[in-house]
């Protein structure tokens, strides 16, 4: 029995097809969930406000790293990179060259999406595991880079740069926390929007062709090269606008903020997310900020074992993380309408 | 061939010409040349190992030959990148099917338009109204090429999922929508059984006759060869051993002897 007969032998065994998976939410859920980001808010502390905008940041560096991974199928350690050169693009601009803060995030995506389109052009001869390490070293090497002793007039060395928080425009009557709350969540929905149109399009579709067969892409026209290297310089343009984000938010930007541990929480917020699916990227990212906290309130000194413990426990009980959550949640929905 | 010949149409729309390639010091083509007519069925065939493969792969550029050149429509196709072969009309499937798994049916024939659309990520990210134009016309496309091959029903089934006799089909769909002038099918059989090879050899006719296509066989099915290929070509050990009508190869003595001189067969 040659191998093609054994598989279609196992294809009539296979009498239940798989549906197509929905990349995004359905459009109620959708609502409920962008009420509940605009109401939030308005009833929570300054601090909670505070973490709200942390989890849309890093929500938005997990998505760019899901076009990346689940896109385009490139792996990548070196997310903190692309988030310290869009941080430190802002802050050295506000700071130095007295740009408005909003002005500087356009110009951080745009550096950024050259720097990780260059990145993507070496890093084409490498795949999978070999990939990962390239990126790898370019996580490690950043913060370094960035205290360079001739860089320091601009970028304050090991000190870093301080950052002045935003006021509220037009004089709206909230706190320059709740403001760039308000900020940052119409540049994620943005972000959001367009990474949806992205990978539906043709341009994903070629992402996702890539990912799935490099060659079968290749002869139906896909430049496999270009889109590469695309992939990667979208995903850079976007965690640099979370990093510009995440430096206004924070205040405060400094080469050792930006190391390789960043980079780790940004891939475990993927996985945790489900790779592939976008709104599981804010999953990823509650994960990556509460999940911790939580470990540290059960136990001070244990508290790494702790997360190890509970991320083991997520990986165990839902491997396809929030994805999986999010299908059994629908079919049991499904479930109760019949009844 | 002249540019006369090209304008009457007699000449070859596929021309192969004395192509060889060697890997290390292995010959696994011996300058071999052939011609292909514009909506003719070319059954190539040759025991394993003859190097039916190898020339695909040199047609769709993942092999460079070492010598020799291949002409579509009078010009040599051998400066192209893979990627741009979809571009001048060549189409493909594979031995195995290389289907991407993780998309529908729908995608898959949708990457299939790739070569035959334009477009950019911002423009693709904005969703611009001549990106929203392109796609209600790749929808179309898709639509009425899986109505023609049978596969509306599974539109938005990931193709993972479906029986091997189905991915065929999904990747038959895949490549004709690029609207290829020639369709290169590598084993279209293998892994099917005796009455799906019918169905499949009516359906190559039925694509060659209803959509003006030129096909190239590659096959190890001599039954599927015979019953619809209009000329035949043998090859063994890299080298064409016989050309002609399906009878003409069938009857000839070099094509017996390499068929049943082996014991390997």
């Amino acid at each position: 029995m040659s191998a093609a007969e054994e598989v279609v032998a196992e294809g009539h065994q296979a009498v239940e097809a798989v549906p197509k998976r929905a990349m995004t939410l359905g459009t109620g859920t959708s609502l409920v969930v962008l009420a509940a980001l605009l109401v939030v808010p308005m009833f929570v502390k300054n601090f909670i406000i505070f973490q709200m905008t942390m989890l849309l940041i890093y929500g938005l560096a997990v998505l760019a790293l899901n076009i990346l991974t689940g896109g385009s199928g490139q792996f990548s350690l070196g997310q903190s990179a692309f988030y310290a050169v869009g941080a430190y693009t802002s802050a050295v601009l506000m700071e130095h060259a007295n740009l408005n803060y909003a002005l500087t995030i356009p110009i951080s995506a745009a550096v950024c999406f050259g720097f990780g389109y260059l990145f993507g052009k070496p890093a084409l001869r490498l795949s999978g595991v070999y990939l990962a390490l390239a990126t790898f070293a370019l996580a490690t090497a950043m913060p370094q880079l960035l205290k360079l002793n001739f860089l320091e007039h601009w970028t304050g060395g090991v000190q870093g740069l301080v950052v002045t928080k935003p006021d509220a425009p037009f004089g709206l009557p909230m706190s320059q926390d709740t403001w760039l709350y308000y900020f940052t969540l119409i540049v994620t929905l943005a972000i959001y929007l367009l990474s949806v149109n992205l990978l539906r399009s043709r341009s994903g579709r070629a992402f996702m062709a890539i990912r799935d067969n490099e060659i079968a892409a290749s002869s139906m026209g896909v430049n496999v090269a270009l889109y590469k290297t695309l992939a990667f310089g979208v995903s850079a343009a976007i965690t640099g606008v979370a990093g510009s984000l995440g430096a206004i938010a924070v205040q405060f930007v400094a080469p050792d903020s930006y190391t390789i541990t960043l980079a780790i929480s940004l891939f475990l917020g993927m996985v945790v997310g489900g790779v592939g699916w976008l709104p599981g990227s804010f999953v990823g990212a509650a994960f990556i900020i509460f999940v911790p906290n939580m470990a540290e309130s059960i136990s001070k000194g244990l508290s790494g074992a702790v997360f190890g413990v509970l991320l083991f426990l997520v990986i165990y009980l839902v491997p396809h993380g929030a994805r999986q959550i999010a299908i059994l949640g629908q079919q049991f929905a499904g479930k109760l309408k019949k009844n | 061939m002249t540019q006369a010949q090209l304008a009457q149409g007699t000449a070859p729309l596929l021309a192969v010409r004395d192509v060889s390639v060697v890997f290390g010091g292995i010959v696994a083509l011996n300058g071999v040349s052939f011609d292909m007519q514009k909506g003719q069925i070319l059954g190539l065939i040759g025991p394993n190992g003859a190097g039916k493969t190898t020339l695909f792969n040199c047609l769709s550029r993942l092999y460079q030959p070492s010598s020799g050149d291949i002409l579509m429509e009078g010009v040599s196709i051998l400066t192209r990148p893979p990627h741009r072969i979809a571009e001048i009309g060549i189409g493909r499937t594979f031995q195995n099917v290389a289907l991407f798994p993780n998309l529908s049916v729908m995608d898959n024939v949708r990457v299939g338009t790739h070569a035959r659309t334009s477009s950019d990520i911002i423009s693709d990210s904005l969703r611009l109204a001549w990106i929203r134009r392109s796609e209600t016309d790749v929808n179309k496309k898709v639509h009425d090429i899986l109505a023609y091959l049978d596969l509306e029903d599974v539109a938005q089934t990931v193709v993972s999922g479906l029986p091997f006799g189905t991915q065929k089909r999904v990747e038959l769909a895949r490549a004709l929508a690029a609207d290829p002038k020639i369709l290169l099918l590598d084993e279209p059989a293998g892994g099917l059984n005796h009455e799906e090879v019918y169905v499949l050899g009516d359906l190559i006719r039925k694509i060659r006759d209803e959509r003006h296509m030129t096909v190239l066989l590659v096959e190890h099915h001599m039954g599927l060869v015979m019953s619809i290929a209009d000329h035949v070509v043998a090859l063994n050990f890299g080298k064409k051993l016989a050309e002609g009508t399906p009878a003409q190869v069938q009857a000839d003595p070099d094509v017996i002897k390499a068929y049943l001189g082996s014991k390997d067969q």
